[in-house]
C-alpha cells in the first residue's frame, strides 16, 4: 500500500480516452462534410466561397469541426510523444507546443469563421 | 534508452509484415499528416475571412505542384484514418475480433482509402471541368 500511495489512478485516466473517441465519432460526420464543402468550393469564385461559409448552418458545422479536428489532434499527437519521446525536457516542450498550437489553430478558426459569418 | 541487461520484447524488424501493423502504423503517421493538413484548413479559413487577395494566394499555393502533391497525400490520409478509425470505434464496441474478421478489415480499410482518395480527385477535376 506505501508503494501503490500516489502512483495510482488520479482518477481522469478515462477522460482522454472518451474524449478521443467522442470527437472521432464527431469528426466521422464533419470530416465528410467537410470534403463535400471543399468540392464545392473548387469551383466557385472568391464571392461564392465566402458566401457558402457565412450560411448560418455551415458556419455553425464548421465552427464544430474546428474545435472537434484540432481537440482530436491535441489529444493523437500527445499519445504518440509519449510513445516516442524519451527525454523529458524535449517530451516536455513537445506537448506544451502541440497544446499550444492546437489552441492557437482552433482559436483562429473559430474567429475567421465567425468573421464570415458576420461580414466583417 | 535504458542501458540495462533486462530483456526487451522484439522490435518490428523482427515480425513477418502483416495487416495489422501496416494498419495501426498507418494509423499514427497518416495522423501526423493530417495534423499539418489541418493547419493548411485553418490557414484557408483565415484567409477566407481576411479577403480575396490572401484566399487567391492560398488557392494559389493548394494549385501549385507542391500544394497539389500535399492535397492528394492529405485526401489519401484523411480517407485512411476516417475508414481506420471508424475500424477502431467498431472495435471498441467488441465487434470484430475474430482474427480473419480483422485480417479482412484491415484490407478493405486499406483498398477503400485508394479508393476514396480516387473518387475525392475525379469529383475535383470533373468540378474544374477536365483541368
Amino acid at each position: 500500500m506505501k508503494i501503490a500511495r500516489g502512483l495510482g489512478s488520479a482518477k481522469s485516466g478515462a477522460h482522454h480516452f472518451m474524449v478521443q473517441r467522442i470527437t472521432a465519432v464527431a469528426l466521422a460526420a464533419l470530416g465528410l462534410w467537410v470534403v463535400w464543402i471543399a468540392l464545392e468550393m473548387v469551383r466557385m469564385d472568391y464571392a461564392a466561397a465566402h458566401a457558402l461559409i457565412a450560411k448560418p448552418w455551415n458556419a455553425v458545422l464548421m465552427i464544430a469541426f474546428a474545435i472537434a479536428a484540432f481537440w482530436h489532434t491535441q489529444l493523437g499527437l500527445q499519445v504518440i510523444i509519449e510513445d516516442y519521446v524519451h527525454a523529458r525536457g524535449l517530451e516536455l516542450t513537445l506537448q506544451i507546443a502541440v497544446k499550444f498550437v492546437c489552441f492557437l489553430g482552433a482559436a483562429a478558426s473559430v474567429l475567421a469563421v465567425v468573421r464570415i459569418a458576420l461580414g466583417s | 534508452m535504458p542501458a540495462s541487461a533486462r530483456p526487451l520484447s522484439p522490435h518490428i524488424s523482427i515480425y513477418k509484415w502483416q495487416i495489422q501493423m501496416v494498419t495501426s502504423i498507418l494509423h499514427r503517421a497518416t495522423g501526423i499528416a493530417l495534423a499539418v493538413g489541418l493547419l493548411l484548413v485553418a490557414w484557408g479559413l483565415i484567409a477566407l475571412a481576411a479577403g480575396p487577395e490572401a484566399f487567391g494566394e492560398h488557392i494559389a499555393f493548394c494549385r501549385t505542384g507542391i500544394g497539389t502533391f500535399l492535397l492528394v497525400g492529405w485526401t489519401w490520409s484523411l480517407a485512411f484514418h476516417f475508414l481506420n478509425g471508424v475500424r477502431h470505434l467498431w472495435q471498441d464496441l467488441g465487434i470484430g475480433y475474430a482474427p480473419a474478421t480483422f485480417v479482412r478489415a484491415g484490407w478493405v480499410v486499406l483498398v477503400g482509402s485508394f479508393v476514396l482518395t480516387a473518387l475525392v480527385w475525379a469529383c475535383v477535376i470533373a468540378q474544374r471541368g477536365g483541368a
